[in-house]
């Protein structure tokens, strides 16, 4: 029976891991390569990097991240931030990257999700959703730009033309939960997840164990998301995956 | 020295660190002739059955493979690798494959036998079954592994090694002798990964000294 998966995600600046990693155990824990071998250890279904550089040296670092990390992980990673075209994806996915993921770039071209998927296989590419529920709208609107920007989109309309372009997955983030600590987004989780044929995995909200739970069981995610909670050691991987496999769901 | 085949599809890098975390030697190549002079071959790959196959073709890469296998050389397929082992995909309209292994590769249908859905692709940890005994699963307990595809193996019970479970019965290791298959990626499948790559390593060298 296919897994549910816990993915812990970290935030890169110019080749180095950023924001509030409070790890003792660690030599440098601002080292990518360090962290991911932490986690994979501790029992990581998955990575996401997301590239959060604001110039082209800061990028063109996130290519040596990747070598380095394909070089000493064995399990799949994702990375995201900045991938603007065929040929950004194609230096990350040769560099060792087994997925990328696109927010803004996909939003602002669609036809950049048609030809990842064309090229590379559906299985690389996935689509990240930021969404923020909308009065008006009744509905949950997709954002841009690390939120910053609203868009036309409404989240499941969103969604559904992205996986009918080729996205192999959805990452979706809630932002009106994320930091928030409170659990995932079930709602936003749901309707996402029973639209689309494809994996979704949920981001945004996790503050403890039981919260991975609802998005598995209630959620109906695939995967689900979390930074903060694994980086500053109020929860572990390991302590998730236990509660989770005594909850009865299937975990690694 | 492990020669992996570069068509410009697989995603070679991690394949090749893969071999390099095990301690073994690799070259990446698209040139059969210099493909020849490995010890064994891993056929990589990501993308749709078509696209690999004519990429294949245009480097002469597929008649190489065939006289390969022929001869008694081993060759690893991974994941879209290990589909073009087979005679023809369903992918895109019918294609041709290396025929390497009896069998056609054919789309998850979505819907399971009750009238549920399930989600395509195939993409996260699944637990491997063993099936009959074979060198590649020797010594080893079965455990998850990863995977990612739409399209699986319909083949005979003979040439499955171990499969999983994904609505139907997904053969996940293939092997016809010295033509084998794993249709999960084992350079991305932690430990146990590495534990099917370092006994395809023992093959090929046992092949090597005999």
């Amino acid at each position: 029976m296919l897994t549910k998966r816990i993915i812990p995600c970290l935030d890169v600046k110019d080749g180095r891991v950023v924001k509030g990693i409070q790890f003792v155990s660690l030599r440098d824990a601002g080292d990518p390569v360090e962290l991911a071998a932490f986690y994979d250890q501790e029992g990581a279904d998955e990575l996401v990097f997301l590239d959060i550089s604001a110039s082209h040296e800061g990028r063109e670092t996130m290519v040596d991240v990747v070598q380095a990390v394909a070089g000493s992980l064995a399990i799949p990673f994702t990375v995201g931030g900045g991938i603007n075209s065929l040929s950004d994806m194609r230096r990350i996915l040769r560099a060792g990257a087994d997925k990328v993921s696109l927010n803004t770039a996909a939003v602002l071209r669609p036809d950049l999700i048609n030809e990842g998927s064309d090229y590379f296989g559906a299985q690389c590419i996935v689509v990240a959703i930021d969404a923020r529920y909308d009065e008006g709208l009744g509905s949950w609107r997709v954002y841009t730009h690390g939120g910053r920007k609203p868009t036309e989109w409404e989240v499941i309309d969103w969604a559904q033309e992205a996986v009918s372009r080729g996205a192999g997955e959805i990452l979706l983030t809630s932002m009106d939960c994320d930091g928030e600590k409170q659990g995932f987004n079930i709602a936003l989780t749901k309707a996402v997840s029973e639209a689309v044929s494809v994996p979704v995995i949920a981001s945004g909200g996790a503050g403890n164990a039981g919260h991975f739970r609802e998005a598995f069981e209630e959620g109906k995610a695939d995967a689900a998301l979390a930074a903060s909670i694994f980086h500053y050691k109020e929860t572990s991987v390991k302590e998730v995956k236990a509660f989770l496999k005594q909850q009865g769901v299937v975990v690694r | 020295m492990i020669g992996i085949v570069d068509y410009g599809m697989g995603n070679l890098f991690s394949v090749s660190k893969g071999l390099e975390r095990l301690g073994a030697d690799s070259f990446i190549s698209d040139d059969p002739e210099e493909l020849s002079e490995a010890t064994g071959i891993i056929l990589p790959g990501v993308g749709s059955f078509r696209d690999a196959m004519s990429l294949l073709k245009k480097q002469g890469l597929d008649g190489f493979l065939q006289r390969y296998a022929a001869g008694g050389g081993y060759i690893l397929g991974i994941c879209l690798g290990m589909q073009l082992l087979f005679d023809e995909s369903e992918e895109n309209g019918p294609a041709r494959g290396l025929s390497l292994i009896p069998g056609k590769i054919i789309r998850f249908q979505g819907i399971d036998a009750s009238g549920d859905v399930y989600k395509v692709p195939h993409m996260g940890w699944n637990r491997l079954e063993f099936k009959h005994a074979s060198p590649v699963t020797a010594g080893l307990e079965a455990d998850h592994v990863y995977f990612v595809h739409s399209y699986y193996a319909d083949t005979d019970d003979a040439y499955i090694a171990a499969s999983t479970t994904y609505a139907v019965e997904v053969p996940a290791i293939v092997a016809k002798g010295n033509v084998l298959g794993m249709q999960f990626h084992p350079e991305k499948s932690g430990q146990m990964g590495m534990s099917l790559l370092r006994n395809y390593l023992s093959l090929v060298e046992g092949k090597e000294k005999s």
